[in-house]
Protein backbone atom coordinates (compact mmCIF):
# COMPACT_ATOMS: atom_id res chain seq x y z
CA UNK A 1 0.00 0.00 0.00
CA UNK A 2 1.49 3.78 -0.65
CA UNK A 3 1.56 6.82 0.84
CA UNK A 4 -1.71 8.71 2.18
CA UNK A 5 -0.26 11.82 1.31
CA UNK A 6 2.30 12.35 -1.75
CA UNK A 7 6.16 11.61 -0.34
CA UNK A 8 6.68 14.69 -2.76
CA UNK A 9 4.74 16.81 -0.66
CA UNK A 10 7.36 16.75 1.86
CA UNK A 11 10.82 18.58 1.35
CA UNK A 12 12.76 16.38 3.76
CA UNK A 13 11.93 13.01 1.97
CA UNK A 14 12.87 14.33 -1.60
CA UNK A 15 16.19 15.46 0.70
CA UNK A 16 17.00 12.37 1.92
CA UNK A 17 15.41 9.51 -0.80
CA UNK A 18 16.53 6.88 1.35
CA UNK A 19 14.87 8.21 4.54
CA UNK A 20 12.52 5.86 6.23
CA UNK A 21 11.03 7.86 9.09
CA UNK A 22 9.22 6.08 11.55
CA UNK A 23 9.34 8.58 14.52
CA UNK A 24 6.45 10.92 13.30
CA UNK A 25 5.17 10.48 16.99
CA UNK A 26 7.97 12.28 18.56
CA UNK A 27 7.59 15.12 15.30
CA UNK A 28 6.10 14.65 12.11
CA UNK A 29 7.73 16.05 8.92
CA UNK A 30 6.26 19.01 7.53
CA UNK A 31 4.48 19.08 4.21
CA UNK A 32 5.37 22.49 1.73
CA UNK A 33 2.61 23.79 1.93
CA UNK A 34 3.20 24.49 5.83
CA UNK A 35 6.59 25.79 4.87
CA UNK A 36 5.57 28.39 2.38
CA UNK A 37 2.53 29.40 4.50
CA UNK A 38 5.08 30.12 7.17
CA UNK A 39 7.71 32.11 4.76
CA UNK A 40 4.90 33.81 3.09
CA UNK A 41 3.67 35.49 6.30
CA UNK A 42 7.32 36.49 7.21
CA UNK A 43 7.21 37.72 3.69
CA UNK A 44 4.34 39.76 3.06
CA UNK A 45 2.04 40.05 6.39
CA UNK A 46 5.00 40.36 9.23
CA UNK A 47 4.28 43.00 12.05
CA UNK A 48 3.55 43.21 15.69
CA UNK A 49 0.04 42.20 15.95
CA UNK A 50 -2.45 44.07 18.00
CA UNK A 51 -0.75 47.14 18.64
CA UNK A 52 0.21 48.88 14.87
CA UNK A 53 -2.60 51.27 14.00
CA UNK A 54 -0.72 50.88 10.29
CA UNK A 55 -2.04 48.56 7.85
CA UNK A 56 0.67 45.82 8.11
CA UNK A 57 -0.03 45.60 11.74
CA UNK A 58 -3.47 45.02 11.15
CA UNK A 59 -2.76 42.17 8.41
CA UNK A 60 -0.59 40.57 10.95
CA UNK A 61 -3.52 40.81 12.99
CA UNK A 62 -6.52 39.70 10.54
CA UNK A 63 -3.40 36.78 9.84
CA UNK A 64 -3.38 35.46 13.53
CA UNK A 65 -7.14 35.69 13.98
CA UNK A 66 -8.01 34.07 11.23
CA UNK A 67 -5.50 31.13 12.48
CA UNK A 68 -6.89 30.36 15.61
CA UNK A 69 -10.41 30.44 13.78
CA UNK A 70 -9.02 27.58 11.41
CA UNK A 71 -7.31 25.41 13.97
CA UNK A 72 -10.19 26.03 16.37
CA UNK A 73 -12.54 24.60 13.10
CA UNK A 74 -9.90 21.97 12.94
CA UNK A 75 -10.90 20.15 16.44
CA UNK A 76 -13.98 21.03 16.79
CA UNK A 77 -14.39 24.08 18.92
CA UNK A 78 -17.45 26.69 17.78
CA UNK A 79 -16.25 29.25 20.41
CA UNK A 80 -12.30 29.92 18.66
CA UNK A 81 -11.50 32.13 21.56
CA UNK A 82 -11.70 29.61 23.86
CA UNK A 83 -8.83 27.75 21.89
CA UNK A 84 -4.91 29.74 23.73
CA UNK A 85 -1.87 29.40 21.33
CA UNK A 86 0.71 27.66 24.10
CA UNK A 87 4.26 26.96 22.87
CA UNK A 88 2.77 23.30 22.99
CA UNK A 89 1.24 20.78 25.08
CA UNK A 90 3.64 20.62 27.83
CA UNK A 91 2.89 24.69 28.13
CA UNK A 92 -1.05 24.16 27.88
CA UNK A 93 -0.91 21.50 31.01
CA UNK A 94 1.21 23.57 32.76
CA UNK A 95 -0.85 25.98 32.37
CA UNK A 96 -3.88 24.26 33.70
CA UNK A 97 -1.75 22.90 36.03
CA UNK A 98 -0.38 26.11 37.59
CA UNK A 99 -3.86 28.71 37.10
CA UNK A 100 -6.50 26.89 37.92
CA UNK A 101 -4.53 24.25 40.38
CA UNK A 102 -3.10 26.86 42.53
CA UNK A 103 -6.68 28.25 42.40
CA UNK A 104 -8.55 25.51 43.17
CA UNK A 105 -6.94 22.56 43.92
CA UNK A 106 -6.87 22.24 48.38
CA UNK A 107 -5.36 20.42 51.11
CA UNK A 108 -7.22 16.90 51.45
CA UNK A 109 -8.12 17.11 47.46
CA UNK A 110 -6.87 14.36 45.07
CA UNK A 111 -5.88 14.84 41.44
CA UNK A 112 -5.57 11.40 39.51
CA UNK A 113 -3.40 11.25 36.48
CA UNK A 114 -2.59 7.34 35.02
CA UNK A 115 0.03 5.48 34.94
CA UNK A 116 0.45 5.65 30.88
CA UNK A 117 0.61 9.27 30.76
CA UNK A 118 3.54 11.26 29.52
CA UNK A 119 5.56 13.33 31.98
CA UNK A 120 4.05 16.04 30.16
CA UNK A 121 0.61 15.19 31.96
CA UNK A 122 2.19 13.66 34.90
CA UNK A 123 4.93 16.01 36.33
CA UNK A 124 2.67 19.03 36.36
CA UNK A 125 0.26 17.03 37.98
CA UNK A 126 2.61 15.61 40.88
CA UNK A 127 4.01 19.13 41.51
CA UNK A 128 1.01 20.73 41.65
CA UNK A 129 -0.56 18.20 43.83
CA UNK A 130 2.32 18.42 46.46
CA UNK A 131 2.60 22.25 46.35
CA UNK A 132 -1.31 22.22 47.33
CA UNK A 133 -0.88 19.72 49.78
CA UNK A 134 -3.39 17.06 47.83
CA UNK A 135 -2.83 13.79 47.15
CA UNK A 136 -1.67 12.38 43.98
CA UNK A 137 -2.91 9.47 42.61
CA UNK A 138 -2.13 6.88 39.67
CA UNK A 139 -4.73 5.03 37.89
CA UNK A 140 -3.06 1.66 37.18
CA UNK A 141 -3.47 0.26 33.48
CA UNK A 142 -4.85 -3.39 32.32
CA UNK A 143 -2.19 -5.79 31.28
CA UNK A 144 -2.68 -5.14 27.55
CA UNK A 145 -2.05 -1.31 28.45
CA UNK A 146 -5.45 0.71 28.22
CA UNK A 147 -6.54 2.63 31.46
CA UNK A 148 -8.51 0.28 33.93
CA UNK A 149 -11.49 1.72 34.39
CA UNK A 150 -12.75 -0.45 37.03
CA UNK A 151 -10.00 1.18 39.24
CA UNK A 152 -10.53 4.58 38.18
CA UNK A 153 -14.25 4.46 39.13
CA UNK A 154 -13.56 3.40 42.71
CA UNK A 155 -10.91 6.22 42.56
CA UNK A 156 -13.73 8.63 42.24
CA UNK A 157 -15.35 10.75 45.11
CA UNK A 158 -16.16 13.52 46.52
CA UNK A 159 -12.32 14.68 47.00
CA UNK A 160 -11.25 13.89 43.22
CA UNK A 161 -10.18 17.24 42.21
CA UNK A 162 -8.60 16.78 38.71
CA UNK A 163 -8.66 13.57 36.24
CA UNK A 164 -5.86 14.22 33.65
CA UNK A 165 -5.19 11.53 31.25
CA UNK A 166 -4.50 11.35 27.55
CA UNK A 167 -6.37 10.62 24.31
CA UNK A 168 -3.65 8.31 23.18
CA UNK A 169 -0.39 6.98 24.68
CA UNK A 170 2.75 8.23 22.97
CA UNK A 171 4.80 4.92 24.00
CA UNK A 172 1.94 2.36 23.53
CA UNK A 173 -0.32 4.02 20.94
CA UNK A 174 -3.47 3.09 22.97
CA UNK A 175 -6.59 5.08 22.07
CA UNK A 176 -8.42 5.97 25.06
CA UNK A 177 -12.19 5.84 25.25
CA UNK A 178 -12.24 9.88 26.18
CA UNK A 179 -16.04 10.17 26.24
CA UNK A 180 -16.86 7.16 28.38
CA UNK A 181 -13.88 8.70 30.57
CA UNK A 182 -15.46 11.42 31.15
CA UNK A 183 -18.85 10.06 31.81
CA UNK A 184 -17.31 8.12 34.26
CA UNK A 185 -16.33 11.06 36.04
CA UNK A 186 -18.75 13.29 35.64
CA UNK A 187 -20.88 10.46 37.00
CA UNK A 188 -18.54 10.34 40.50
CA UNK A 189 -16.99 13.50 40.88
CA UNK A 190 -16.85 16.95 39.95
CA UNK A 191 -13.75 17.32 38.47
CA UNK A 192 -11.84 18.93 36.50
CA UNK A 193 -11.29 16.70 33.51
CA UNK A 194 -7.96 17.24 31.29
CA UNK A 195 -6.79 15.50 28.26
CA UNK A 196 -3.47 15.23 26.79
CA UNK A 197 -4.35 15.20 23.08
CA UNK A 198 -0.70 15.60 21.69
CA UNK A 199 -0.92 12.27 20.20
CA UNK A 200 -4.89 12.61 19.44
CA UNK A 201 -5.48 15.99 17.30
CA UNK A 202 -2.55 14.97 14.66
CA UNK A 203 -3.92 11.26 13.49
CA UNK A 204 -7.72 10.96 14.95
CA UNK A 205 -10.72 13.22 14.53
CA UNK A 206 -11.16 15.39 17.64
CA UNK A 207 -14.27 17.25 18.30
CA UNK A 208 -13.47 19.32 21.58
CA UNK A 209 -17.20 20.21 22.05
CA UNK A 210 -18.81 17.15 21.90
CA UNK A 211 -15.76 15.50 24.23
CA UNK A 212 -17.25 16.71 27.53
CA UNK A 213 -13.45 17.34 28.87
CA UNK A 214 -12.82 20.48 30.87
CA UNK A 215 -9.48 21.16 28.79
CA UNK A 216 -7.66 19.37 25.92
CA UNK A 217 -4.06 20.39 24.72
CA UNK A 218 -2.05 19.38 21.64
CA UNK A 219 1.49 20.04 20.05
CA UNK A 220 1.66 21.68 16.53
CA UNK A 221 4.84 19.92 15.67
CA UNK A 222 3.06 16.67 15.87
CA UNK A 223 0.69 17.18 12.92
CA UNK A 224 2.39 18.71 10.08
CA UNK A 225 3.27 22.24 11.86
CA UNK A 226 5.93 23.81 13.08
CA UNK A 227 7.33 23.68 16.37
CA UNK A 228 7.09 26.24 19.02
CA UNK A 229 2.88 26.02 19.02
CA UNK A 230 0.53 24.39 20.36
CA UNK A 231 -3.23 25.12 21.95
CA UNK A 232 -5.14 24.53 24.99
CA UNK A 233 -9.01 24.22 24.49
CA UNK A 234 -11.15 24.93 27.35
CA UNK A 235 -14.67 25.88 28.26
CA UNK A 236 -15.20 29.78 28.09
CA UNK A 237 -16.85 29.65 32.02
CA UNK A 238 -13.60 28.17 33.15
CA UNK A 239 -11.12 29.65 30.82
CA UNK A 240 -12.39 33.14 32.43
CA UNK A 241 -13.04 32.54 36.04
CA UNK A 242 -9.48 31.47 36.26
CA UNK A 243 -6.43 33.57 37.14
CA UNK A 244 -3.75 34.18 34.27
CA UNK A 245 -0.64 32.05 33.92
CA UNK A 246 1.89 34.36 32.73
CA UNK A 247 1.25 38.13 33.11
CA UNK A 248 2.85 40.93 31.34
CA UNK A 249 2.03 42.71 27.40
CA UNK A 250 -1.30 41.91 25.71
CA UNK A 251 -2.62 39.81 28.03
CA UNK A 252 -3.93 43.40 30.16
CA UNK A 253 -7.12 45.62 30.06
CA UNK A 254 -5.90 48.13 32.70
CA UNK A 255 -2.19 48.51 34.12
CA UNK A 256 -2.50 50.54 37.48
CA UNK A 257 0.00 51.81 39.51
CA UNK A 258 -0.85 49.08 42.67
CA UNK A 259 -3.74 46.84 40.51
CA UNK A 260 -4.19 45.20 36.59
CA UNK A 261 -7.28 43.97 34.92
CA UNK A 262 -7.12 41.09 32.45
CA UNK A 263 -7.62 41.30 29.11
CA UNK A 264 -10.65 39.26 27.30
CA UNK A 265 -10.41 35.45 26.24
CA UNK A 266 -8.08 34.55 24.35
CA UNK A 267 -5.69 37.18 25.04
CA UNK A 268 -5.17 37.20 29.08
CA UNK A 269 -3.34 33.52 28.42
CA UNK A 270 -1.33 34.83 25.87
CA UNK A 271 1.58 37.23 26.98
CA UNK A 272 3.54 38.87 25.15
CA UNK A 273 4.17 39.01 21.58
CA UNK A 274 2.30 36.26 20.36
CA UNK A 275 3.46 33.70 17.67
CA UNK A 276 1.81 34.56 14.62
CA UNK A 277 4.40 32.41 12.04
CA UNK A 278 3.87 29.52 13.64
CA UNK A 279 0.58 30.07 14.21
CA UNK A 280 -0.12 30.41 10.38
CA UNK A 281 1.98 27.44 10.21
CA UNK A 282 -0.30 25.45 11.96
CA UNK A 283 -3.73 26.82 10.48
CA UNK A 284 -1.76 25.18 7.00
CA UNK A 285 -1.23 22.11 8.38
CA UNK A 286 -4.46 22.13 9.48
CA UNK A 287 -5.42 22.61 6.18
CA UNK A 288 -3.53 20.26 4.60
CA UNK A 289 -4.49 17.21 7.28
CA UNK A 290 -8.53 18.28 6.50
CA UNK A 291 -7.37 18.11 2.78
CA UNK A 292 -6.57 14.43 3.26
CA UNK A 293 -9.53 14.21 5.69
CA UNK A 294 -9.15 13.06 9.07
CA UNK A 295 -10.75 9.94 8.76
CA UNK A 296 -8.84 8.69 5.82
CA UNK A 297 -5.33 9.68 8.25
CA UNK A 298 -7.07 7.57 10.51
CA UNK A 299 -7.75 4.40 8.13
CA UNK A 300 -3.93 4.71 7.23
CA UNK A 301 -2.18 4.48 10.49
CA UNK A 302 -4.67 1.72 10.84
CA UNK A 303 -4.26 0.10 7.92
CA UNK A 304 -0.30 0.18 8.34
CA UNK A 305 -0.32 -0.51 11.53
CA UNK A 306 -2.13 -3.65 11.63
CA UNK A 307 0.15 -4.98 8.53
CA UNK A 308 3.13 -3.98 10.70
CA UNK A 309 1.99 -5.40 13.67
CA UNK A 310 1.72 -8.85 11.51
CA UNK A 311 4.82 -8.87 10.07
CA UNK A 312 7.20 -8.08 13.29
CA UNK A 313 4.69 -10.58 15.02
CA UNK A 314 6.69 -13.13 12.91
CA UNK A 315 10.62 -12.20 13.81
CA UNK A 316 11.13 -14.44 16.17
CA UNK A 317 12.64 -12.93 20.27
CA UNK A 318 9.85 -9.50 19.55
CA UNK A 319 7.67 -8.60 21.74
CA UNK A 320 4.68 -5.88 21.32
CA UNK A 321 3.42 -3.59 23.83
CA UNK A 322 0.10 -2.37 23.97
CA UNK A 323 -3.67 -3.26 23.19
CA UNK A 324 -4.31 -5.26 19.64
CA UNK A 325 -3.94 -2.27 16.74
CA UNK A 326 -7.73 -1.82 16.42
CA UNK A 327 -7.61 -0.29 19.50
CA UNK A 328 -3.91 1.86 18.86
CA UNK A 329 -2.94 4.37 16.96
CA UNK A 330 -0.31 4.26 14.22
CA UNK A 331 2.57 3.13 17.32
CA UNK A 332 4.22 -0.01 17.72
CA UNK A 333 6.29 -0.23 20.91
CA UNK A 334 8.14 -3.04 21.48
CA UNK A 335 11.60 -4.97 22.16
CA UNK A 336 13.50 -8.13 20.48
CA UNK A 337 15.29 -10.32 22.17
CA UNK A 338 18.33 -9.05 24.40
CA UNK A 339 18.82 -6.82 22.13
CA UNK A 340 18.51 -2.97 24.01
CA UNK A 341 16.31 -0.29 22.22
CA UNK A 342 19.19 1.94 21.78
CA UNK A 343 21.46 -0.77 19.80
CA UNK A 344 18.07 -1.40 17.69
CA UNK A 345 17.91 2.18 17.02
CA UNK A 346 21.42 2.22 15.89
CA UNK A 347 21.35 -0.61 13.67
CA UNK A 348 18.11 1.03 12.45
CA UNK A 349 19.98 3.87 11.36
CA UNK A 350 22.71 2.06 9.39
CA UNK A 351 19.63 1.15 7.33
CA UNK A 352 18.40 4.89 7.39
CA UNK A 353 15.15 3.68 9.19
CA UNK A 354 14.43 6.18 12.28
CA UNK A 355 12.60 4.77 14.93
CA UNK A 356 13.01 6.12 18.66
CA UNK A 357 14.18 4.26 21.49
CA UNK A 358 14.01 4.89 24.93
CA UNK A 359 11.61 5.08 28.05
CA UNK A 360 9.48 7.71 25.44
CA UNK A 361 9.24 10.81 28.25
CA UNK A 362 7.14 7.61 30.31
CA UNK A 363 9.16 6.83 32.98
CA UNK A 364 5.85 5.52 34.84
CA UNK A 365 5.27 3.30 32.81
CA UNK A 366 8.27 2.09 31.42
CA UNK A 367 8.41 0.76 35.25
CA UNK A 368 4.88 -1.05 34.64
CA UNK A 369 5.69 -2.72 31.52
CA UNK A 370 9.13 -3.86 33.56
CA UNK A 371 11.34 -2.66 30.91
CA UNK A 372 13.50 -0.29 30.65
CA UNK A 373 13.18 0.72 27.54
CA UNK A 374 11.06 0.12 24.62
CA UNK A 375 11.90 0.38 20.92
CA UNK A 376 8.43 2.32 18.57
CA UNK A 377 8.19 2.86 15.76
CA UNK A 378 5.10 5.26 14.76
CA UNK A 379 3.84 5.90 11.57
CA UNK A 380 2.05 8.93 9.52
CA UNK A 381 0.61 10.03 6.31
CA UNK A 382 3.63 9.93 4.07
CA UNK A 383 4.55 6.22 5.44
CA UNK A 384 3.91 3.60 3.43
CA UNK A 385 4.35 -0.27 2.86
CA UNK A 386 8.09 0.25 1.93
CA UNK A 387 8.70 1.54 4.80
CA UNK A 388 7.78 -1.24 7.02
CA UNK A 389 9.47 -3.74 4.58
CA UNK A 390 12.82 -1.50 5.50
CA UNK A 391 11.67 -1.81 9.17
CA UNK A 392 11.36 -5.61 8.90
CA UNK A 393 15.09 -5.96 6.94
CA UNK A 394 16.64 -4.04 9.29
CA UNK A 395 15.26 -5.88 12.19
CA UNK A 396 17.11 -9.32 10.56
CA UNK A 397 19.77 -7.43 10.40
CA UNK A 398 19.74 -6.47 13.91
CA UNK A 399 19.52 -9.98 14.63
CA UNK A 400 22.13 -10.87 12.94
CA UNK A 401 24.65 -8.92 14.33
CA UNK A 402 23.62 -10.39 17.47
CA UNK A 403 23.99 -13.45 16.80
CA UNK A 404 20.60 -14.65 16.34
CA UNK A 405 20.25 -17.62 13.73
CA UNK A 406 17.36 -17.69 10.98
CA UNK A 407 17.06 -14.91 9.30
CA UNK B 1 25.48 7.06 9.98
CA UNK B 2 28.43 7.14 10.02
CA UNK B 3 30.72 8.85 6.98
CA UNK B 4 32.69 6.41 6.20
CA UNK B 5 32.64 2.53 5.37
CA UNK B 6 29.27 0.66 4.62
CA UNK B 7 27.09 1.03 7.79
CA UNK B 8 27.31 -3.01 7.41
CA UNK B 9 30.95 -2.71 7.83
CA UNK B 10 31.17 -0.55 10.61
CA UNK B 11 27.93 -1.81 12.56
CA UNK B 12 29.67 -5.23 12.45
CA UNK B 13 32.86 -3.83 14.08
CA UNK B 14 30.80 -1.70 16.61
CA UNK B 15 28.95 -4.97 17.42
CA UNK B 16 32.01 -6.96 17.33
CA UNK B 17 32.25 -10.36 19.50
CA UNK B 18 33.91 -9.12 22.46
CA UNK B 19 31.53 -6.12 23.09
CA UNK B 20 28.84 -8.38 22.89
CA UNK B 21 30.53 -10.97 25.27
CA UNK B 22 30.65 -8.43 27.72
CA UNK B 23 27.24 -7.06 27.26
CA UNK B 24 26.03 -10.48 27.45
CA UNK B 25 28.73 -12.19 30.23
CA UNK B 26 29.10 -8.95 32.77
CA UNK B 27 32.57 -8.59 34.71
CA UNK B 28 32.42 -7.44 37.80
CA UNK B 29 28.32 -7.50 38.80
CA UNK B 30 28.75 -8.44 41.74
CA UNK B 31 28.11 -7.35 45.56
CA UNK B 32 31.13 -5.34 46.47
CA UNK B 33 30.31 -5.48 50.71
CA UNK B 34 33.59 -3.02 51.45
CA UNK B 35 32.66 -0.64 49.23
CA UNK B 36 34.75 2.37 50.22
CA UNK B 37 31.94 4.64 47.67
CA UNK B 38 28.91 4.12 45.28
CA UNK B 39 28.55 6.31 42.72
CA UNK B 40 25.10 6.28 40.54
CA UNK B 41 24.89 7.64 37.40
CA UNK B 42 22.10 7.90 34.61
CA UNK B 43 21.34 9.13 31.16
CA UNK B 44 17.79 10.91 31.78
CA UNK B 45 17.86 11.05 28.36
CA UNK B 46 17.75 7.29 27.61
CA UNK B 47 17.21 5.72 30.90
CA UNK B 48 20.34 3.86 31.40
CA UNK B 49 21.68 3.45 34.69
CA UNK B 50 24.81 2.45 35.99
CA UNK B 51 25.57 2.18 40.07
CA UNK B 52 29.95 1.69 40.41
CA UNK B 53 31.09 0.22 43.54
CA UNK B 54 34.88 1.34 44.51
CA UNK B 55 37.08 -0.13 47.33
CA UNK B 56 39.64 1.95 47.76
CA UNK B 57 43.26 1.51 49.20
CA UNK B 58 44.82 4.39 49.70
CA UNK B 59 45.21 5.82 46.46
CA UNK B 60 44.23 2.52 44.49
CA UNK B 61 41.25 1.48 43.10
CA UNK B 62 41.76 -2.42 44.90
CA UNK B 63 37.82 -3.17 43.41
CA UNK B 64 35.20 -2.21 40.97
CA UNK B 65 32.06 -4.01 40.55
CA UNK B 66 29.40 -2.02 38.66
CA UNK B 67 25.35 -2.81 38.51
CA UNK B 68 22.88 -1.50 36.32
CA UNK B 69 20.91 -1.69 32.89
CA UNK B 70 21.53 -0.02 29.58
CA UNK B 71 22.69 -0.92 26.11
CA UNK B 72 25.25 -2.71 24.99
CA UNK B 73 27.80 0.02 24.54
CA UNK B 74 27.47 1.40 28.32
CA UNK B 75 27.45 -2.20 29.67
CA UNK B 76 30.30 -3.42 27.72
CA UNK B 77 32.48 -0.44 28.56
CA UNK B 78 31.13 -1.18 32.35
CA UNK B 79 32.29 -4.02 32.51
CA UNK B 80 35.98 -4.02 30.65
CA UNK B 81 36.17 -0.53 32.69
CA UNK B 82 36.15 -2.06 36.14
CA UNK B 83 38.68 -5.25 35.19
CA UNK B 84 41.20 -2.74 33.90
CA UNK B 85 40.95 -0.56 36.50
CA UNK B 86 41.17 -2.93 39.54
CA UNK B 87 44.37 -2.54 41.46
CA UNK B 88 45.41 0.68 39.77
CA UNK B 89 46.40 4.22 41.37
CA UNK B 90 44.09 6.68 40.96
CA UNK B 91 46.47 8.25 38.55
CA UNK B 92 47.10 5.41 36.02
CA UNK B 93 43.12 4.79 36.39
CA UNK B 94 43.20 8.74 35.34
CA UNK B 95 45.44 8.18 32.35
CA UNK B 96 43.42 5.22 31.24
CA UNK B 97 40.42 7.10 31.25
CA UNK B 98 41.60 10.08 29.45
CA UNK B 99 43.08 7.91 26.99
CA UNK B 100 39.35 6.32 26.27
CA UNK B 101 37.90 9.34 26.29
CA UNK B 102 40.28 10.60 23.51
CA UNK B 103 39.79 7.07 21.67
CA UNK B 104 35.93 8.37 21.88
CA UNK B 105 37.00 11.18 20.08
CA UNK B 106 38.42 9.60 17.07
CA UNK B 107 42.32 9.79 18.06
CA UNK B 108 43.40 6.99 15.57
CA UNK B 109 46.64 7.43 18.33
CA UNK B 110 44.63 6.03 20.86
CA UNK B 111 42.29 3.35 19.34
CA UNK B 112 46.20 1.53 19.02
CA UNK B 113 47.53 2.52 22.44
CA UNK B 114 48.16 -1.11 24.53
CA UNK B 115 47.26 0.65 27.38
CA UNK B 116 43.59 0.30 26.98
CA UNK B 117 43.86 -3.29 26.32
CA UNK B 118 40.47 -5.08 25.67
CA UNK B 119 39.02 -1.41 25.57
CA UNK B 120 39.76 -0.09 22.36
CA UNK B 121 37.19 -3.12 20.99
CA UNK B 122 34.83 0.21 21.56
CA UNK B 123 36.83 2.26 19.56
CA UNK B 124 33.97 2.02 16.96
CA UNK B 125 31.79 4.27 18.48
CA UNK B 126 33.64 7.55 17.79
CA UNK B 127 32.18 7.19 14.64
CA UNK B 128 28.02 7.19 16.36
CA UNK B 129 28.09 10.59 18.22
CA UNK B 130 24.79 9.92 19.77
CA UNK B 131 26.46 6.62 21.79
CA UNK B 132 29.58 8.26 22.79
CA UNK B 133 27.58 9.32 26.07
CA UNK B 134 26.34 5.16 26.78
CA UNK B 135 30.12 4.18 26.61
CA UNK B 136 31.60 7.29 28.80
CA UNK B 137 28.40 6.75 31.40
CA UNK B 138 30.66 4.47 33.87
CA UNK B 139 33.94 6.50 33.45
CA UNK B 140 32.20 9.74 34.77
CA UNK B 141 30.77 7.33 37.48
CA UNK B 142 34.70 6.35 37.97
CA UNK B 143 35.39 9.92 38.02
CA UNK B 144 33.12 10.97 40.47
CA UNK B 145 33.75 8.06 42.71
CA UNK B 146 37.51 9.25 42.95
CA UNK B 147 36.82 12.54 43.37
CA UNK B 148 34.38 11.63 45.96
CA UNK B 149 37.15 10.09 47.78
CA UNK B 150 39.20 12.88 48.54
CA UNK B 151 36.22 14.90 49.31
CA UNK B 152 35.49 12.11 52.09
CA UNK B 153 39.24 12.45 52.99
CA UNK B 154 41.12 9.76 54.55
CA UNK B 155 39.87 10.13 57.53
CA UNK B 156 36.79 7.80 57.62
Amino acid sequence: MSSLAPRSDFPILLAHPGLRYLDSAATSQKPRAVLDAISAYYSEDNANPHRGAYELSVRATERYHAARERVARFCGVADADCLIFTRGTTEAINLVASAWGRANIRSGDEVIVTGMEHHANFVPWQQIAFEQDARFRICELTPDGRIDLDELRAMLGRHTRVVAFNHVSNALGTINPVREIAAIVRERSDALIVCDGAQGAPHIPVAFDSLDVDFYAFSGHKMCGPMGIGALIGRRGTLETMPPYQTGGDMIEFVLDYRTTWNVLPHKFEAGTPNVGDAVGLAAAADYLDGLGMDAVRAHELALVKLATTALGDVDGIHIYGPPPEDRSGVISFTLSDIHPHDLATILDGDGVCIRAGHHCAQPLMRRLGVAATARASFYIYNDEADIEALLGALHRARGLFGYAGV
Amino acid sequence: MPESDSPGTSLATLYQEMILDHYRRPRNRAPLPDASITVERNNPLCGDLIQLSLAFDGEIVRAAVWRGQGCSISSASASMMTQAIAGRTFGHARTIAARFGAMLSGDRAAADDELLGDLRALSAVARYPMRIKCALLPWSALEEGMLGKRGVGDGG
